[in-house]
């Protein structure tokens, strides 16, 4: 009795281990097809809030019926989005810290960077404002920034290196501020993750306006301050230099950034997100 | 493969460095596992052997129960956790959500099963034998228990050990209840996620060191342990 449950048990773990290393088989050989970009499929690598949005699963799909090139979407942040074009393992990049993609052609990485769309940061907070931000502040992010610090109301900030990270740390440097002390929570994560952590502690944060809009109905969190020049926040194409490597498809990736560029993808983006918030989450500008 | 080997190079210099930082988040991994496994040792090393040792009603039950609960996933209880512990859930009022003290309510979760089964497991063939010896000694119940900890502390200590390598490798329940906050609820195992996800390979591989060598730690006194009974 007691050897015929262990066998039940040991069959379990077995069953569970194979499955397991299936699957991150499956993950591994599906990383090296999309690895290996044939002539119709390119990789790109970009930020949370692209894919969150929405944005791309509703624009792909027509450019792959208009050109027959079929993208495949990482999301990470801005900062992995760069590393990865380093690394040569992606064809092409669309980010949002326009002074790490600059950089980043500069170096050679990439071969030229274009303007795609903005939209614009908010600070977000809870409805009843307790620091009072929205009266002293108005829309002035920076001073509204430095009442922070001298008050113990929280502020949290992404700590992940992502585009509104970086965002976040040239406010803080421009005010000459190093955040530091308890009320300043570092939380290393996603922009949804962080929100749900505002929610719950009742602090203030940096959002891009998309992300806060996708989740407000279930969250106690106003926009706070919105309207700040500083709070723009442009997205940037660059195709990954194809020097790096023989898998890289350069032809593809310039195909993906003429089509963003051009006036029916430029129109879809500015089209995105009307019917469902009531106003565009991105504004195209590509020149 | 360059990758990684300047990876581990740089990982090294950076462990050597003594970064405040990575060794505070180390000290907060072992702070959160052990306190876990601590209390939870306390708590289900005793009902293991009560549950091996004693008959009552639905016992079958509660060990399919028990054995369920040691392959629970991570995020679930994550996720249970969160939900009584926010703001708007039934335990909200304590307010522990994003510290350690929830990294550790989560842990707890995770560990007391696993603790329970294996010495439940343990216990149920040479327990009665123990405890009837003891009983013919004279012992009341609190000697038999301190008795049967003693005879069995292999398979206990064993237990502990696989519990403690559940705490210290779990990675989805202490990011959701912890929240991975700099300075406050980083440990080894988020810390790494955010730093892949940030495409700093050479720190992640710099924690992950550390987190090897704490497992091998923790294996060898084991290891050493049942060497020293044989």
């Amino acid at each position: 009795m007691e050897i015929r449950k262990w066998h039940v048990l040991l069959m379990t773990v077995l069953l569970v281990a194979m499955t397991v290393i299936g699957c991150s088989q499956g993950a591994i050989d599906d990383h090296k097809e999309s690895g290996q970009s044939t002539g119709n499929s390119i990789l790109l690598a970009t930020t949370t809030s692209t894919e969150n949005s929405g944005l791309l699963d509703d624009i792909l799909p027509i450019l792959t019926e208009d050109t027959g090139v079929e993208v495949k979407v990482v999301a990470v942040g801005t900062g992995q989005a760069l590393q990865m074009g380093k690394d040569g393992e992606v064809d092409v990049i669309l980010a949002h810290s326009k002074k790490a993609e600059d950089e980043f052609v500069q170096e050679d990485h990439g071969i030229q960077r274009f303007d795609v769309m903005y939209n614009d940061f908010v600070l977000i907070g809870p409805k009843d404002d307790p620091a009072d931000i929205g009266v002293l502040a108005k829309n002035d992010i920076l001073k509204a920034l430095s009442i922070f610090q001298n008050t113990e109301e929280t502020f949290l900030s992404r700590g992940d290196d992502s585009g509104t990270h970086k965002m976040e740390l040239q406010l803080w440097e421009t005010l000459g501020i190093d955040p530091k002390g308890r009320w300043y929570v570092s939380a290393g994560q996603g922009m949804g993750a962080v929100i749900q952590m505002t929610n719950e502690m009742l602090g203030y944060t940096l959002s891009d306006r998309a992300t806060y809009l996708s989740m407000k109905h279930n969250l106690d969190l106003d926009i706070i301050l919105e309207g700040d020049g500083m709070l723009f926040n442009q997205y940037g194409v660059i195709a990954v230099n194809p020097n790096k490597n023989v898998q890289i498809n350069y032809e593809g990736a310039m195909i993906l950034i003429e089509w963003l560029l051009s006036e029916k993808g430029q129109g879809l983006i500015g089209e995105f997100g009307q019917s469902e918030f009531g106003q565009s989450l991105f504004i195209p500008n590509a020149k | 493969m360059g990758q990684i080997l300047e990876g581990t190079k740089s990982a090294l210099m950076l462990l050597l460095s003594f970064d405040r930082e990575i060794y505070g988040i180390v000290g907060l991994s072992l702070y959160v596992t052990l306190t876990a496994s601590i209390i939870s040792s306390f708590v289900a090393v005793p009902l293991g052997i009560l549950l091996a040792v004693k008959d009552f009603p639905m016992k079958q039950f509660v060990v399919r129960f028990v054995y369920t609960m040691m392959s629970l996933p991570p995020v679930i209880v994550g996720l249970v956790i969160f939900l009584l512990f926010s703001r708007s859930g039934p335990l909200g009022v304590l307010r522990i959500i994003y510290t350690p003290t929830a990294m550790i309510v989560a842990q707890i979760c995770l560990v007391m099963p696993i603790i329970i089964g294996i010495v439940y497991n343990g216990t149920k063939e040479k327990g009665r034998e123990i405890q009837e010896v003891a009983e013919t000694l004279g012992a009341n119940k609190m000697q038999t228990l301190v008795l049967l900890i003693k005879e069995l502390r292999i398979n206990i200590f064993a237990a502990i050990v696989t519990g403690y390598g559940r705490a210290i490798s779990e990675v989805g329940a202490v990011m959701i209840v912890g929240g991975n906050i700099r300075g406050d609820t980083r440990v080894m195992t988020t810390a790494i996620a955010m730093l892949k996800s940030q495409g700093d390979y050479e720190t992640a591989i710099a924690i992950g060191i550390v987190l090897l060598l704490l497992s091998f730690l923790i294996n060898s006194i084991l290891y050493k342990l049942q060497q020293e009974e044989s």
